[in-house]
Formats: C-alpha cells, sequence, structure tokens
C-alpha cells in the first residue's frame, strides 16, 4: 500500500463523460445489437453484485454487532462501556495512540523527506524496507518485540508487561502509514515556490512552516489519522508483551477478546459488542475529522 | 530549500538510525534467535505434523479469500470507475471500513452472525454446518481483512487507462466478454498483481480475527499464526521463534515481490 487512494476526478478527458456516443454501449458497426431497448446504466449490475458483496462480507457482521452492542438500550451500553476496567483500556488506548501518531507525524515525515529529497546508496532498499510492518502478521512483531525486551533481551531492556512496550510495538505497525502518505505528496510539490522563497531570504525553517508543511497538510493528517485508527484497534503485536493486565496495561482490543474468552461458547456480551463500537465510532470520527481538516486546508491553500 | 551538506547528513543519519532500531535489529534477532540452537532444530520445528497442517490450512484460507477478493474486487473497481450511478461514494467508504476495524472486532461481528445465539447460527446448525469455531469462519475473517486491497490498486489503474481500447474494440465486433479478457485485464495487471500480493500478505498475517473465531485446534482449526500463539502458550518458545521465521520469511518474499510489482505498476 504505497500510493494513497487518489480522489475521483471528474473531468481529466479520460473517464466516460455523460452523453451520447460514449461507454460501451449499443456500438455501432454490424455486430450491433442496436435493439431500441432500455439499458440500464452502464455498470449497474457490476455495482449491484459487488454491493451484495460488501454488503454480506462487511456491512452484515458490523450490523451485527450494533445491533447487540444496543441491545439492552442505550443505558446497557453506556454501562459496558464505562465500566472501570473498559474505561480504563480505552484510556490507554487512546493515549498509546495519540502518542504514535504524535511520534510518526515526525519520524514519518523525516523518513519521507529523506526518501524523496535525499540520495544514497542502498536508498531503494530502504525504500521497500517501509513496507515490511505491513507484511509481517502482528503475531510474528509480538514475538519479535519479546525476543528484544523479554527476559534475555540482549539490550538488557526488560519491558514485557509495560506500558512503553505498546507504544514500541504500535510504532513498529504503524511507521508506513506517514511515510507512504506524505512520500507521493513530497515527490510532486512544485520546488518552484520554495527556491523562490531562499531567493527572498527566508530561512529553511520558515520555508519548511510556511510551503513544505502546507502541501504536505492533508497527506500528513490523511496519514496520521490512518496510524490512529489502526492503532486504537491493534491486537496482535501486543497480545504477547504487555502482559494484558487489566488496569495497567490492557488495551480495549483485549478487553473485548477476555470477554469472549471467558464466556462459555465463545457467546459475545454486550460488553464486548459495546467496547466494539466504541473503537469503531472513534475510528470512523478521527477518520471522518481529519478529511474534513484536510479538505478545508486543501481548499484553503488552492489557487 | 538549500538544505547544507550535515544537515542532510544528520537527517539521513537519523532517519536510517530510526529504521534500524525499529525494524532491522529487531528482524536480526529474531533470525539470531532461531537459529541459535542450529538450523536442523528450526526444520524439525516447521515439519511437525501441526506446523504442515497448519502450513496448508493457511494456504487454502489465503487461496480462497485471494480469489474472492480479486473476483470481486475487480468487478467493484470496474463498476466504481465505469459506471454513472449516484452513491459511489458510500460504497468506496465501505470499501476502505475493514481499515478501521480492529481484527477482535472482525471476529465479534463474525461470532454474532454465525455464532450460536448469532442473527444465522440456529440456520447453519441446523444445516450441519459449523462456521464459527472451524474453518469457514476463519475464511470469513481473512475476507474482511483483505476487502480493500484488489479495489484501491485497481480503481486507480481503470481511472486512467480509459475506456478507449474497449470501446474500440467494441466497434470492432468483440463481445463485453472478450473485451474485458483480452484488454481491460491485461491493462490492469500490475495493479492487480500489486494488489494480490498486498491481500496475500494481509491474509497470510491475519491473527487477531480469526484466533476468536476459531479453536485453533492443531490439524484442524490451527493457521501458522495461531501455530505460533500456540506454541508459545505452551512454552515451546522456541518453536514459536520458527514458525514465526517461517512466516517471516514468506513476509519478506512477499515483500520482494510487492516492490518489484510496485516499480512495474508506477512504470507501465
Amino acid at each position: 500500500m504505497s500510493r494513497p487512494r487518489s480522489e475521483p476526478v471528474p473531468a481529466d478527458g479520460l473517464t466516460p463523460a455523460a452523453g451520447p456516443g460514449t461507454g460501451v454501449s449499443d456500438p455501432p458497426g454490424p455486430s450491433s445489437r442496436g435493439r431500441a431497448r432500455r439499458r440500464l446504466p452502464e455498470g449497474t449490475i457490476g455495482l449491484g453484485i459487488g454491493s451484495l458483496w460488501l454488503s454480506i462480507i462487511v456491512l452484515l457482521p458490523l450490523a451485527a454487532v450494533a445491533a447487540k452492542a444496543l441491545d439492552g438500550g442505550l443505558g446497557d451500553f453506556w454501562d459496558a462501556a464505562t465500566a472501570p476496567a473498559a474505561r480504563s483500556a480505552l484510556g490507554l488506548t487512546l493515549v498509546v495512540s495519540a502518542i504514535i501518531a504524535i511520534v510518526n507525524a515526525v519520524t514519518g515525515t523525516l523518513i519521507a523527506w529523506v526518501l524523496v529529497r535525499d540520495v544514497f546508496p542502498g536508498k531503494r532498499f530502504v525504500n521497500a524496507l517501509i513496507d515490511l510492518p505491513f507484511a509481517i502478521p502482528t503475531i510474528v512483531a509480538s514475538i519479535v518485540l519479546l525476543s528484544l525486551y523479554g527476559s534475555d533481551s540482549p539490550l538488557g531492556l526488560h519491558l514485557i508487561a509495560t506500558r512503553p512496550i505498546i507504544v514500541i510495538a504500535l510504532m513498529f505497525v504503524t511507521l508506513p502509514f506517514v511515510v507512504r502518505s506524505v512520500q507521493p505528496v513530497l515527490m510532486e510539490a512544485d520546488r518552484e515556490a520554495e527556491q523562490a522563497a531562499a531567493t527572498l531570504g527566508a530561512s529553511n525553517l520558515t520555508i519548511f512552516r510556511r510551503i513544505i508543511l502546507p502541501t504536505i497538510g492533508p497527506a500528513l493528517l490523511s496519514g496520521i489519522g490512518l496510524a490512529f485508527a489502526r492503532a486504537i484497534g491493534e491486537y496482535g503485536s501486543v497480545v504477547l508483551v504487555d502482559g494484558n493486565i487489566p488496569f495497567k496495561t490492557q488495551v480495549t482490543s483485549q478487553y473485548i477478546a477476555q470477554r469472549i474468552e471467558s464466556n462459555q461458547d465463545g457467546v459475545v456480551d454486550t460488553a464486548a459488542a459495546a467496547n466494539s463500537i466504541v473503537l469503531l465510532l472513534i475510528a470512523f470520527f478521527v477518520l471522518l475529522a481529519l478529511r474534513l481538516i484536510a479538505n478545508r486546508g486543501s481548499r484553503h491553500h488552492a489557487r | 530549500m538549500r538544505v547544507s551538506r550535515r544537515a542532510q547528513l544528520s537527517l539521513r543519519t537519523l532517519a536510517l538510525a530510526y529504521l534500524t532500531i525499529l525494524l532491522l535489529i529487531p528482524l536480526g534477532i529474531i533470525f539470531y534467535r532461531t537459529f541459535e540452537h542450529g538450523v536442523s532444530a528450526v526444520v524439525d520445528s516447521i515439519t511437525t505434523p501441526a506446523a504442515v497442517s497448519a502450513f496448508w490450512l493457511t494456504i487454502e484460507i489465503v487461496g480462497i479469500a485471494v480469489v474472492l477478493n480479486t473476483i470481486f474486487g475487480v468487478l467493484l473497481a470496474l463498476a466504481l470507475v465505469r459506471s454513472k450511478i449516484r452513491g459511489k461514494g458510500i460504497i468506496q467508504a465501505v470499501v476502505d471500513l475493514p481499515f478501521a476495524v480492529s481484527p477482535v472486532v472482525v471476529g465479534v461481528s463474525l461470532i454474532l452472525v454465525y455464532g450460536t445465539g448469532g442473527w444465522f447460527g440456529t440456520w447453519f446448525v441446523d444445516h450441519g454446518v459449523q462456521i464459527i469455531f472451524s474453518v469457514p469462519g476463519m475464511v470469513l475473517a481473512t475476507i474482511f481483512v483483505t476487502v480493500p486491497f484488489v479495489v484501491r490498486e485497481v480503481e486507480p489503474v481503470l481511472r486512467e487507462i480509459g475506456t478507449e481500447q474497449e470501446e474500440a474494440a467494441a466497434t470492432l465486433g468483440a463481445s463485453r466478454w472478450q473485451a474485458f479478457w483480452r484488454i481491460t485485464l491485461p491493462s490492469i495487471r500490475w495493479g492487480l498483481g500489486y494488489g494480490v500480493i498486498l491481500t496475500i500478505a494481509r491474509a497470510l498475517g491475519e491473527y487477531g480475527g480469526v484466533s476468536l473465531v476459531s479453536q485453533s485446534k492443531p490439524g484442524e482449526s490451527q493457521t501458522l499464526t495461531l501455530l505460533v500463539k500456540s506454541r508459545y502458550d505452551n512454552l515451546d518458545v522456541s518453536g514459536a521463534y520458527a514458525a514465526a521465521t517461517l512466516l517471516m520469511l514468506i513476509a519478506v518474499v512477499a515483500l520482494i515481490i510487492m516492490t518489484v510489482l510496485d516499480r512495474k505498476k508506477t512504470n507501465a
């Protein structure tokens, strides 16, 4: 995932515009099946099948979670979401996720900058390395951390069942997000403005603050949002190393898992469903808010 | 921005140091730890019956997820780019939804639909089909988390190449299927390939979701990721390292393929 999604471009001369004679419908020629019948708009069936697929695979299960969470009404939902252990887990989750969001903002931009503006031997290798956390299973990341910070740590650091190890795990799995978001924008950035500012006597810091930062702003926010959303739901990479101690090192995903595992037959209780919804809502709103800010930012700087 | 040589070197050093500490050293350690007691011990560890069956189960689940998501992914990408329906934004948002869902929540959601006491749980039990705590549930969890990749990678490619070639083919008498098979598909192959390898990598690494919907029975419902956890739980740490290294080697291969395909995709 090295490219952010490109926004739909309305008129680039390549996408079929509305109007006669465009799109592959009733083509002229000897093979034309040109009967005068009304056809569905192009691609309707495909969209319908695809939507059905998405509904069954993605929407249906998520709807079930919402339904279960609200099973006993909003009161039960609130109680489940604010139970002491749940609140503690959520607080921890949000704090560590916020920390790595900030850390990634800095390190991700730094790495993207070095990858785009610098030249050194092995740069291609380093560039490919960035995607490693995407390729590695989270449980493998967890066991790697275990070997590094466990009882026979080569670094002499024993961080198992502590809070810092959660931050370290999250730093590992969220590394690519900001880098890959900012990189393409930096690559395409027009350097003339920077050069002009330099000739006018602006310091590097000023140039960065007033030209580069606004340019990469939306992408940076997008990357931070993705990193945050990933971090709050992270499970596999912390499961072996944070000790899962309620009120101390248990994150919300572990709290939910514990609720399921402690029930017979893995039945899902309201607490698990409610906290799942909380996670979903937070992720949704963070991504939404960042998108809105990014849109407003880019509109503000658009010519 | 004229960055002084010294500043440039400092930035480079900082970035590389961060990456080394965060990525390279941990990987180095795990390789070292795994092969500490010799290669043959590792080979033994990954050729136990449990490991072998975990491997094949993983391949099976990944295979199903890849095939289904490729078919529906290309279909959705085509529909999203080519159709003139409103509401495509919603569909795109739903496609991206799995990125925002914690793997644990994936497991929870599937149990609530297909498990006992779930929406369709009793229907499946009555018909003798076990979804949760069995392979189908694990497949569903894996499919869920890999929905976005093919769609997101094929969509921009489709948008860029436009419909001219297919329209030309249609005027020359090609059927829709012919046009798709001979023109569309080849022109999206690099983007598609990249999406597929991302799907494979993610599916291989799925843990949280499958751990909730599986009983992790060796030989039955235990994937490689679950094997790592199970060995760790049974205090077979070196066994866990071995399985983890196997997964990591596969991940590195996937990463190499990803890099190659990414370059082909950008240069195409």
